[in-house]
């Protein structure tokens, strides 16, 4: 009778791997294996490989996917337990196991674990700590101890220099949301064993809902440490476990801490936003009566570009709105730098009547250039028989280009005149939307209330619009001029 | 019971061209049962071998394994399983 044998949730056989494809990539007597091995077991045990997802890091196990027979996706460097929270929320049945490395989880993502973890994610992390980068050569890891040596401290880890290694477990129990935290060891056969035991209770706790499990799984890497896979055990029991002691550090089903544990539960369980919500929350509405789809609409590429205060992104948030009011789709990118106010900004709207894959304008159909720069850098990307719309009261000059429509309005002195200067941006939106047919202005009056943020600037905000009509009746857009392509 | 447990063994399976001679298993084992050949596998290793039928199928061996597939233990092995 079988008692012990290869867990199913293994491939039979590695077909992703290059030669050898009955066993792992993992140089003998790497704890990997071992902890792979514990965990596929687990997995077995509870039924669940089905629905798992197993998220591997960038290091040595960055082919845990060869060898996992559940789903798999590997993650950036460091960023397993965001893109694990990530699929935990969105699949709400799924089991997610972030696998990650010393260099990967305590070094590039520091940030990444301690807000998973503090955020509470359902999710299980196995971090195997081994104090060494293993893939790249041996370097100092995050985890290496004073005076170690490796690659990058030949002379060994230096405390003044190169600082303490860092206890993950001791930093993630800090936090007060995770369920269960516990450092294991690969030393020998006994400590497998309870490395099992809590490989298996960081999954069950998932699976039971209970929130952040966290196991650290120290490991050896005899390749790195220039020694014997017997040695590195050694090693691991005679250095590694006094720095790193091993234990259970947060148990949520102990006794003494119930009480947390009933506060974690209830933070696993976020308020889901209905969609109605959710368009309220977002100040739009759908199925607006005054403004039914528009079937004959092309699809509008808008580029909005000034200074930052000038209300660029929020002129392409109302343009935005305005097609989610009339059931289109619609995408707004900004881009600005640094500062708030006085960098260089634009947004990029797209209108469509069709879902939108890319949110980039390269070539914009309609720009609204409301500084001098911001003709200039835009101004040869427009398509041809596109538009430019060009804040005059900033912009002096006229297109060089003569195989599109170029339409002048000094919407800064208007908005002034009118008691706002920084309103200017609605006057050119609503320009745009005259010349271009889309939005109504019907539609444009219905969703300024609600993409205002500053409420007591509605009625403002409904006299540029009112003065960008009666300046367009006065002053009709020009036809292209015959001659194309002259510059 | 006593009589027909008796006749069976416990059995360590070791895949030779899986094993790639760290011998954990063999310093881990607490009956001594696994032991280093002298012959070299596909992979260049000098594999393991379960050589004295001592065996209390612990599971020692499988666990320490980094192996996926290198071990198998059985308990109360038949001849079939021994021979597979």
């Amino acid at each position: 009778m079988v008692k012990y044998e290869k867990p199913q949730s293994f491939y039979d056989v590695f077909e992703r791997k290059g030669p050898g494809q009955k066993v792992t990539h993992y140089c003998p007597g790497c704890g990997h294996g071992t902890a792979h091995k514990l965990i596929a077991e687990a997995i077995d045990e509870f039924g669940v490989q089905d629905r798992t997802i197993f998220c591997s890091p960038v290091g040595c196990s960055v082919f845990a996917y060869y060898y996992f027979d559940t789903g798999n996706i590997q993650c950036s460097h460091g960023r397993a337990p965001a893109v694990a929270s990530a699929v935990r929320r969105t699949h709400p049945d799924s089991i997610v196991i972030s696998y990650q490395g010393d260099g990967d989880l305590a070094g590039i993502g520091t940030a990444e674990i301690i807000h998973a973890a503090n955020r509470g994610e359902n999710i299980t992390v196995y971090f195997v700590n081994n104090a060494i980068y293993g893939m790249t050569g041996g370097q100092m890891a995050p985890t290496t101890l004073v005076g170690q040596k490796t690659m990058t401290t030949p002379m060994g880890r230096n405390l003044r220099r190169d600082g303490n290694p860092i206890g993950m477990c001791e930093l993630i129990s800090a936090l007060k949301t995770p369920v269960y935290v516990e450092r294991v060891s690969l030393a020998d056969g006994k400590k497998v064993l309870r490395a099992r035991k809590a490989v298996r209770k960081a999954l069950k706790n998932q699976i039971d809902g209970k929130g952040f499990s966290f196991v650290e799984i120290l490991s050896p890497c005899p390749i790195n440490w220039k020694m014997t896979p017997i040695e590195a055990r050694n090693w691991v029991v005679e250095h590694l476990e006094p720095i790193f002691p091993i234990g259970n550090f947060r148990d949520v089903d102990a006794p003494e801490v119930k009480e947390s544990a009933e506060t974690a539960r209830l933070s696993m369980t976020p308020a889901m936003m209905d969609d109605e919500t959710l368009y309220t929350t977002l100040s739009t509405q759908r199925d607006l009566e005054a403004d039914k789809p528009v079937a004959e609409l092309t699809d509008q590429f808008v580029k909005i570009a000034g200074f930052g205060g000038q209300g660029v992104m929020s002129a392409g948030v109302l343009l935005a709105n305005c097609a989610i009011t009339t059931g289109l789709h619609a995408t707004w990118l900004p881009s600005y730098g640094p500062e708030m106010r006085g960098g260089t900004a634009n947004a990029s709207v797209i209108v469509s009547t069709e879902a939108i894959g890319s949110p980039l304008v390269n070539r914009p159909t309609t720009l609204i250039a409301m500084n001098g720069p911001s003709l200039d850098a835009f101004e040869d990307q427009v398509v041809p028989g596109g538009l430019i719309i060009a804040n005059s009261s900033m912009i002096s000059r006229t297109a060089t280009r003569k195989d599109l429509r170029f339409y002048p309005v000094p919407a800064s002195d208007m908005a002034q005149k009118l008691g706002f200067l920084g309103a200017a941006n609605v006057i050119v939106l609503t320009i745009h939307a005259l010349l271009e047919g889309f939005p109504c202005v019907e539609t444009l009056r219905h969703v300024v209330p609600h993409s205002l943020k500053r409420k007591n600037l509605v009625e403002m905000n409904m006299k540029m619009i009112d003065a960008a009509v009666e300046y367009v009746a006065a002053n009709p857009v020009e036809a292209v001029p015959q001659e194309t392509g002259a510059r | 019971m006593a009589s027909e447990t008796a006749k069976r063994i416990n059995y360590v399976r070791i895949e030779a061209d899986q094993c790639k001679g760290c011998r954990l298993c063999v310093e881990t084992c607490p009956t001594h049962c696994i032991v280093i050949g002298s012959k070299i596998n596909i992979l260049g290793y000098q594999y393991a071998r379960f050589e004295k039928y001592d065996c209390t199928a612990c599971g020692l061996c499988f666990y320490v394994c980094p192996e996926p597939g290198a071990i198998t233990v059985y308990k109360d092995a038949t001849s079939e399983e021994m021979a597979s």
